[in-house]
């Protein structure tokens, strides 16, 4: 019933607030959210939904919201939120989404950046946030919050509950009932309606205005490769302020009209994941590896027989599970041991993870290990990656169904255009490209180039069957001072891909040889400390313990002999590597908020540490500043070993894969 | 969790002044309290009150007589002399459960849950009293117990939600850290919805930022129910933070009383702390 609807229409769903108006005319009663509170989950129906965004729409007007005004948003994934954004839009605002974790020196930029008068956030713990700054954001006119916990007996006049904010909203519709309807028609397709700001790997923040027109043009292209309907269910667990989030569970939602599902905390997701067992998946390479480390921390705390059979059986997956996925021939032996491996292991592990209903799984926004990739696809998920940027709608390329290859990010998406420049930077053109930098014609300007192309600063190529493959940021890819290639992110992964590890920085560009820093995964290593009978008092303590520099050495060595296997990366095995005596964090700066490795930052914070992994010294003090949550600054010193790892000679012909 | 709203420092500065925490008359008055176990004597001749609204903490050494005060006020413990108003009336000799009926709720120095049943459960337990349907209408889940079940559950909830321990509903205790073993403790007691509350060192042996934590659920506790609460707890930052009024007890005997900061500079409070050359 639903695209009949929709194609009929389609000339008039141009927007996001008509999409939404749509949605609760024709599927009224259809779950549009779900939240759990109170240990129960509650569904909001478009209708509803609609309901609610009039509400905000009307309250924020009446509050003197004005089209072309930007409102901060700040919170977890709460259906709150999510209706603040589409009331955002309807009264032609530009929605901006914070990073909620940010600190509010970090929130800073971005509030003077956008000149944002108006915030809704979610709680006190963002209330607190806004009004520290409130100084060097003078035009802040109002916070608006939803949780009034613990905001009693603040006095700001700033300061505004949704609630109260939804009930003037109300009663202004009840005035005034034309008026939000005739400011949804003032719309248009190509208005701003989100700025999204780039994650800052390199510079200040930039803020990317998208239209709704480019993330229509991306949310229906990825459902007509992937046939979505209205009756999938997501779970919406990521920031909202990354372009992924808001493609999944704001524009696809709202193109499709199906249902996200919010968790309950942060520290819920699995559970509510399983509790929910969504349909369409989508979750960074990060999340796929934590989901993977608990499974194998707990495999081997199982039984011997438990044990047993997950061997066994995942070995009969990783013979044969990805092939059945992709509809390849598969003997009829290794069919009935796979359907048995299903009803013993493979089903009871994915409804642990919480995917048995899953159609579609994506991940995107780093490269995933090999290994990591094959494990889902072998299980039965149907795991495929896309490839994108903020500035894109994180809509390039997808990979179709049965056409799955580990190492590529599939074929260019519907309405995109790819084309590689000489040094092999990709670039690309179509509906979903950015409107615009904001305020920033200069860095507009720099990055598309005179016929259009968006110039993405990833390297890559086509295979021969099509499919692009990304090798690194083009810029990150360098050369051994023998003239080897070296790809940083390409060994990193391969280094990250064990439970073991958990981050890893090498160096290498215009060096004689490659190194590595790597940080342990605290619990992994932990546990397995924990079975060795190891004391230890904290990570740097287990990080410095010489069996651990054995175990770590071991990953090392086994990924050097997977680069000596493939003719261009065998120059660049790890030579030396060391153990950091504490973990890569966000609020150092090591990391950006979505996880990535700062690699300039790191270069220059640990730069002692890298003259010593270059030199032959086997031991290097290093004093670090850490700074915690609250704002505060401590200091960790540690003298860090250096060890030398095991390097193979090349041997082309070994494996292919 | 973010923690720049939680330094003592910090919410020492937000923190309501008591008048605006609408702190009222007396409700428990205890009056020349003597406690003696055989010829121990554990509590000489101490006299207190403790008014509604208000967090009032009990410092003092170890085996200063705290415990036992806090065992007098629940009716664990009967003094020999002595008398105690509650609410006005005096209080005759009384079980515990006449305390805890009266509203009176209790966390304990040593953590005192069911290890081997869930978070939710523990947390049940403490809705003991306000289940008014029989035991066998319970097991059978039937009729008004099944409604009553539906609500207590819903409080249940509402407290998990307001400790932020969503995400170890279904967990058995004894897997929890010691921290978190701590919150579910107080989980209980303000399942009953206590009028008094009395937190018997809740911090001990918790890491800094646990006792930010706990500094935040004890202020917002008072704050949103407007609940009575009896701290005794050795973390001087801590209390001179979040108090009201304290009093300090030494062998047995009351050796000040008042808000943090006179107590602070009160010379046989710091003897007592600090020792002194004699």
């Amino acid at each position: 019933m639903s695209d009949s609807g929709q194609t009929s229409q389609a000339a008039a769903l141009d927007t996001f607030p008509r999409l939404l108006m749509h949605h609760a005319a024709v599927r009224s009663t259809r779950p549009a959210m779900r939240e759990k509170e109170y240990g129960i989950w509650q569904t909001y129906t478009w209708a509803e939904v609609a309901q609610n965004v009039r509400a905000i729409a009307c309250g924020l007007a009446e509050l003197g919201f004005k089209r072309g005004d930007r409102l901060a948003i700040i919170g977890d994934n709460r259906p709150r939120l999510y209706w603040s954004v589409a009331a955002c839009q309807c009264l032609g605002g530009i929605p901006v989404m914070l990073y909620q974790d940010a600190v509010a020196q970090e929130m800073t930029y971005v509030l003077q950046d956008a000149e944002i008068q108006f915030a809704i956030v979610e709680d006190q713990e963002q209330v607190d946030k806004l009004l520290e700054v409130q100084s060097d954001v003078p035009f802040l006119r109002h916070v608006i919050y939803d949780d009034a916990r613990g905001l009693r007996h603040y006095t700001q006049t700033l300061l505004m509950a949704l609630d109260a904010l939804q009930e003037t909203g109300r009663s202004h519709d009840r005035n005034h009932p034309d008026f939000l309807d005739a400011e949804i028609d003032k719309g248009a397709p190509d208005d701003v309606s989100v700025m999204l700001y780039t994650s800052g790997t390199t510079g200040k923040p930039k803020g990317v205005c998208q239209t709704h027109g480019a993330f229509i043009a991306a949310a229906t292209g990825a459902m007509q490769v992937d046939g979505l309907t209205d009756r999938e269910d997501i779970l919406s667990y990521l920031p909202m302020a990354w372009v992924g989030d808001h493609l999944f569970s704001f524009a696809q939602a709202m193109v499709a009209g199906f249902s996200i599902n919010c968790p309950e905390s942060g520290e819920t997701v699995m559970t509510d994941l399983r509790e929910i067992g969504p349909t369409y998946y989508f979750a960074p390479p990060r999340v796929f590896e934590n989901l993977l480390t608990q499974v194998m921390i707990r495999m081997e705390d199982a039984g011997a027989v438990k044990r047993a059979l997950f061997r066994y059986f995942m070995d009969v997956a990783r013979r044969c599970g990805a092939d059945l996925l992709d509809g390849k021939p598969v003997s009829v032996a290794d069919r009935l041991l796979y359907r048995l491996g299903d009803l013993v292991v493979y089903g009871p592990l994915k409804n642990v993870l919480g995917m048995s209903r899953i159609r579609v799984a994506y991940t995107a926004g780093a490269a995933i290990g090999p290994d990591l990739f094959r494990f889902y696809r072998s299980i039965g998920v149907n795991l495929k990656q896309f490839y994108g940027q903020t500035e894109t709608c994180a809509y390039v390329c997808l990979q179709p169904d049965g056409q799955i290859k580990l190492d590529s990010v599939g074929k260019p998406a519907p309405f995109v255009e790819v084309k590689l420049a000489d040094n092999g930077e990709i670039l690309v053109k179509g509906p979903m490209l950015l409107k615009a930098y904001y305020k920033r014609p200069d860095a507009t300007a720099e990055s598309i180039d005179a016929d259009g192309y968006f110039m993405t600063g990833d390297a890559g190529f086509f295979d021969a069957d099509g499919h692009l493959k990304i090798i690194d940021r083009a810029k990150d890819v360098g050369r051994l001072n023998d003239g080897s290639m070296f790809a940083p992110n390409y060994i990193e992964n391969k280094l990250k891909f064990f439970q073991h590890i958990k981050e890893a920085v090498t160096f290498g560009n215009g060096r004689d040889f490659v190194t590595a820093f790597i940080n342990i995964d605290l619990e992994a290593v932990g546990n397995w400390a924990e079975r060795k009978g190891m004391a230890y008092s904290g990570y740097t303590d287990l990080a410095a313990q010489p069996a651990v520099y054995e175990l770590i050495r071991d990953c090392v060595e086994k990924v050097n002999a997977d680069l000596a296997a493939d003719p261009k990366m065998s120059g660049s095995q790890i030579r030396r590597f060391l153990i950091l005596h504490k973990e890569l964090d966000a609020d150092d700066g090591e990391l950006t908020r979505t996880r990535k490795v700062r690699r300039n930052f790191i270069a220059e914070r640990y730069d002692a540490l890298i003259d010593a992994l270059f030199s032959d010294r086997t031991s290097q003090h290093i004093e670090t500043v850490v700074k915690y949550e609250d704002g505060r600054e401590g200091r960790v010193s540690a003298d860090l070993r250096i060890e030398d790892a095991k390097t193979f000679a090349p041997q082309a012909a070994k494996r292919a894969a | 969790m973010m923690m720049n709203d939680l330094a003592p420092g910090a919410q020492l500065q937000q923190a309501p002044t008591a008048t605006e925490r609408r702190v009222g008359e007396v409700i428990l008055d205890l009056q020349n309290i003597s406690l003696s176990f055989g010829g121990v004597k554990a509590l000489t001749n101490i006299s207190f009150d403790i008014r509604e609204h208000e967090i009032r903490s009990i410092i003092g050494p170890n085996g200063a007589g705290k415990s036992s005060m806090l065992n007098v006020i629940n009716g664990v413990y009967h003094p020999q002399e002595g008398r105690i108003l509650f609410r006005g009336e005096p209080r005759q000799k009384m079980e515990p459960h006449v305390a805890a009926a009266q509203g009176i709720a209790r966390t304990f120095q040593n953590i005192a849950l069911f290890k081997g049943m869930t978070v939710i459960d523990n947390i049940m337990t403490g809705r003991n009293l306000k289940m008014k349907c029989g035991l066998f209408a319970h097991a059978l889940f039937w009729g008004r117990a099944q409604k009553e079940e539906i609500e207590h559950r819903r409080k249940v909830e509402e407290v998990i939600d307001f400790l932020e321990i969503q995400s170890i509903r279904k967990t058995p205790v004894g897997r929890l850290p010691y921290g978190l073993q701590k919150r579910v403790e107080l989980g209980r007691a303000l399942a009953a919805e206590p009028s008094l509350l009395l937190l018997d060192e809740p911090m001990a042996g918790m890491n800094v930022e646990e006792k930010q934590d706990m500094c935040r659920f004890i202020l917002d506790v008072n704050d949103q129910f407007g609940t009575t609460i009896v701290l005794i707890e050795h973390d001087m930052g801590v209390v001179m933070d979040i108090s009201d009024r304290v009093v300090v007890l030494d062998y047995g005997k009351k050796i000040g009383d008042g808000a943090p900061d006179e107590v602070k500079n009160n010379p046989e409070v710091i003897a007592a702390y600090l020792g002194t050359s004699h």
